[in-house]
């Protein structure tokens, strides 16, 4: 055989179909509900119907007469654990942590707060005997709004923060930006609120708890984005245990969104009971619970102002924001609307002077932690619709504003003046011009005002965003201050077995994002080895490399970069075997397509079968060289990547119904360098109707007693396919410098786009009633009523 | 107790159910086929939709104990032993899955829309899954795969 042939990638590139489906499509995934352990305890949860109350007693002596149950446990029982952690307190300022208990004690703060844990022999009869749980409370008053749990007298839920404030967090220039505002030809302010959603991944969570008496050893499996990091959190923080001692499973996983990533209450109840009872306990919320009980997103009160010139350029931005957090802190709540929010408001724009202050906020509502984008979709929100205000104003083209304010290629790397790190590359115009010219927006306007003098009212809407993916390196989010107390590396190992068989284990935790074929086109190419050969495996603790887990769309630029940076390792040890197999200078081995061969005897070549094999066997090593081809890489990388693109929507709004009818999205969208197209698409499309049901459909409700109105899938309005539009997708390329693989990410670009574009549309649209702004969702009763106010 | 005598994908089973049992949880807790899965309390979501008698019910709201006698097929009896289902094969090819747990149910009602519709435009699709939720595809793929298994299926047909 002849080695000198090019290198082509053969993998890299391709839309490969998803090596994840055989098993999804034919009913034979393993998901948490589908794990049976023999003598397993079925937990219900006794659970609040009040948002505040105090727990005066717990009767549960006709619970423990039913047959069939065995035990019933409160927080009382559970003293001798910990709460759940905060792991990530918001930098450089006080934080007033405090987080939830296994079970309540003594206090219920939100609706849905589990008070007792009722285990039995079968799921229908813990329900049943739950509902014989006797609980007294004595009712406290409420408060659910951010901005009014802030006021003097309001109702207080935690001794230790007062006028329950969390913290106050600032970032950019305060003097500057007020300078800029005092002086400015035009000011807008704007108040904008980015209400509350439930991420509703389709499969609910929940976790199973098997304890090994003779080892006392646990094993967990859990509905996790993060296995590494509940095994971290929940022995050194919850129980006081070695790491060692817990092991972590995440089977597939149905859907995260960020609701996955943290440390719940269940794994810590199954984990005490499974101990105290010696038997394997499983708990799967319903899907109220769900809803209740689980992470909400978003739910921030701003007030933004912007200003500028009358010919277009911005000059100043400043933002003040109430995060609603909840009745407790979640794992990184406080690091949501700080570090991924305020530090990234001005967008893709070059704005002089920003400065944006956030005022986290206790109230008698569910936890509110990452949802898919945490934090960017309301930064991209808020400065997508500010310029649209602005350039309404000023009575400027919106697409113009943009093309005038952005930030320029040669701008970068670019330092946005909020703390971020740099921007890494960017060329935002391509994308706009690609976008504009896909919408026909240069017709538009025209089509519009016939249409309009027809009474039928259509508007188009334009979002540029930049979203910072990545989430992981040491420098920016484990800076000491910022309040994370470590950098969130990513791990790889890369095994060649003696038949050249390769196994990759990782500390990513895919569960739905095909990384498993992603990372396997990267190991395949890198490697020169058959795409089949590559085997990758992730989910367990106990065999995996330590990893923080897949989230802030980061698994293919952390995880894939630390997998690429194994198989370097690999390809260099198997350059010095080859070196010693071929007896030749180790200097003049190439490696590349699989195999090592001479510099200009390419008959002279060991493939990375033989290679491995020799590795494997042993024998004739050269001196000091261990057998086995076997490398683990951690991945710290030095910088986030700034995935961006521009997206328009054109809708048609009817004034007399309210409906808002999106006849057309359009998505550019830059993720750098694709590995699979087809898993880059889905993805985008995935994020792109999160971001319409935004916009369109969903608002967690609670009312002023606290209560969750929207609190079933009948209330509740996630998109179903037919309010769902067709959705046209193009790209453009600008490789991230950051990693070797010149990628971005994809997993939450469509999210942080599209609400706005909907949003400036519907504004489009209703501008001839005078609308300027409104608040999302664009329901067809506030649709109606702007049109009718006027 | 009640003994029920239900065929699921071919095979009879003979099984004491409480009346209350619903069928889904015969499925997944007394047959153990867990390909059904349960994604809300409210008959919402679709990720247990099965066909009974050949038509697609939600399992979520149907008793067991309705069953008895009938002929349940579930996400396990679609293939044809190693040969998959177009519309299995049409979600693979058209990447109209993520993380595959509405994907069962998603892909047995879209099989009852198309012994219904054989060949439905987008619009049609869109409506007839109307009963199916997803997360995370924003279901332009699940479009793209139920139309390329009408189109496979139909050229099957002409055959």
């Amino acid at each position: 055989m002849t080695a000198e042939t090019e290198l082509k990638p053969r993998y890299i590139g391709q839309s490969m179909k998803r090596r994840e489906d055989p098993q999804l499509i034919t009913g034979k995934g393993n998901y948490i509900d589908d794990i049976k352990l023999a003598g397993m305890l079925h937990v219900a949860l006794v659970r609040s119907p009040y948002a505040h109350a105090t727990i005066k007693s717990i009767d549960a002596s006709k619970a423990l007469a039913h047959p069939g149950v065995v035990a019933v446990f409160t927080g009382d029982d559970m003293m001798d654990i910990n709460p759940l952690p905060c792991a990530w307190a918001a930098g450089r300022v006080k934080n007033n942590v405090n987080t939830p208990r296994a079970l309540a004690v003594g206090t219920v703060r939100h609706v849905g707060e589990a008070v007792a844990m009722v285990l039995a022999d079968d799921r229908y009869i813990a329900r049943d005997a739950a509902d014989m749980v006797d609980v007294e409370y004595d009712p406290l008053p409420v408060v659910v709004d951010a901005k009014e749990a802030t006021a003097p007298g309001a109702p207080q839920l935690h001794e230790n923060a007062p006028n329950n404030i969390v913290m106050e967090w600032d970032a950019g220039d305060k003097a500057a930006t007020d300078a800029a505002f005092a002086s400015a030809e035009v000011t807008i302010s704007e108040p904008i609120i980015n209400q509350r959603l439930i991420p509703t991944p389709m499969e609910t969570r929940g976790s199973i708890t098997r304890y090994d008496e003779a080892t006392g050893e646990f094993t967990v499996w859990m509905t996790s984005q993060a296995p590494h990091v509940m095994r971290l959190l929940l022995t050194a923080f919850v129980f006081g245990i070695p790491e060692t001692k817990l092991r972590c499973i995440s089977p597939n996983v149905g859907g995260g969104f960020g609701q996955k990533i943290f440390c719940y209450n269940d794994m810590a109840f199954t984990m005490w009971a499974s101990r105290k009872l010696a038997r394997p306990v499983k708990f799967v919320e319903d899907r109220a619970e769900n809803y209740k009980a689980s992470t909400h997103g978003r739910d921030h009160i701003t007030d933004a102002e912007i200003c500028g010139t009358k010919d277009g350029m911005i000059s100043g931005l400043r933002v003040k924001t109430y995060a609603n957090l909840g009745g407790y802190l979640s794992t990184i709540a406080p690091g949501i609307p700080t570090t991924l929010y305020g530090r990234i408001i001005s967008g893709v724009y070059k704005i002089p002077s920003a400065y944006c202050h956030v005022t986290g906020v206790y109230t008698n509502t569910a936890m509110v932690d990452a949802y898919r984008g945490a934090g960017r979709p309301e930064a991209s929100y808020l400065i997508e619709r500010m310029i649209d205000r602005f350039a309404t104003e000023i009575g400027m083209d919106p697409a113009e504003v943009r093309r005038k304010n952005f930030i320029q290629p040669e701008d970068f790397p670019y330092q946005n003046g909020l703390g971020m790190l740099p921007y890494d590359s960017g060329n935002y115009e391509p994308a706009l011009n690609k976008a504009l010219e896909m919408a026909g927006y240069a017709d538009f306007r025209k089509a519009q005002a016939e249409a309009r003098a027809n009474g039928t009212y259509l508007g188009i809407g334009i979002s540029s965003y930049v979203e910072v993916c990545g989430v992981a390196p040491s420098a920016w989010i484990g800076l000491a201050g910022e309040g994370w107390g470590a950098g969130l590396f990513e791990s790889a190992n890369v095994r060649v077995h003696l038949t050249g068989k390769v196994a990759v284990t990782t500390g990513s935790l895919p569960h739905g994002q095909g990384l498993e074929t992603t990372f396997a086109q990267v190991v395949a190419d890198e490697l020169g080895v058959p795409y089949d050969d590559v085997q990758i495996q992730w989910g367990d603790t106990q065999g995996t490399p330590f990893g923080y887990g897949t989230y802030g769309s980061r698994s293919l630029t952390v995880g894939g970069t630390a997998i690429k940076k194994s198989v370097d390792k690999i390809k260099e040890k198997a350059k010095k075997l080859a070196a010693h197999m071929l007896e030749a200078n180790e200097a003049d081995i190439v490696f590349e397509n699989g195999t090592a061969y001479v510099k200009g005897s390419p008959d002279k070549v060991k493939t990375i079968g033989e290679i491995a094999l020799q590795a494997s066997v042993a024998y004739s090593l050269p001196e000091g060289m261990e057998p086995f081809l076997d490398e683990t890489s951690y991945y710290d990388p030095p910088n986030c990547t700034f995935p961006f693109g521009t997206h328009i929507s054109i809708v048609e709004v009817d004034p007399d119904t309210g409906m808002v009818d999106l006849k057309r999205y359009i998505a550019v969208d830059d993720c750098g360098n694709q590995i699979n197209p087809l898993v880059v698409e889905g993805q985008i499309h995935g994020g792109i109707v999160q971001g319409i049901a935004q916009a369109l459909y969903e608002r967690a409700v609670y009312n002023e007693d606290g209560q969750l109105l929207s609190g079933t899938l009948m209330d509740y309005a996630i998109p179903t396919a037919e309010m769902s539009p067709h959705i046209e997708t193009d790209h453009t390329v600008t490789p991230s410098p950051v990693n070797p693989l010149g990628v971005k990410g994809a997993g939450e670009a469509g999210t942080i786009a599209s609400a706005q574009c909907v949003m400036n549309a519907v504004i489009d649209a209703l501008s001839p009633f005078g609308v300027k702004h409104m608040q999302m969702p664009a329901s067809p009763e506030r649709v109606w009523k702007a049109v009718h106010s006027k | 107790m009640t003994t029920i005598t239900v065929t699921v994908n071919g095979k009879p089973y003979t099984r004491d159910v409480e009346p209350r049992t619903l069928l889904v949880h015969f499925l997944r807790e007394n047959l153990n086929l867990t390909g059904t899965h349960i994604g809300c309390d409210t008959s919402q979501c679709g990720a247990c939709v099965v066909h009974l008698n050949g038509v697609s019910v939600k399992s979520c709201t149907t008793l067991a104990v309705q069953c008895d006698g009938a002929e349940v097929t579930t996400i396990e009896g679609l293939a044809d032993g190693a040969i998959l289902h177009p519309l299995q094969e049409g979600f693979w090819e058209k990447h109209g899955l993520q993380c595959g747990y509405c994907t069962p149910g998603m892909i047995m009602a879209a099989a009852d829309l198309l012994k219904n519709n054989p060949n439905p435009s987008d619009d049609e699709i869109r409506h007839g899954l109307e009963g199916n939720l997803c997360r995370c595809t924003g279901y332009e793929n699940i479009v793209r795969a139920v139309r390329y298994a009408a189109e496979k299926m139909n050229t099957v047909n002409a055959d």
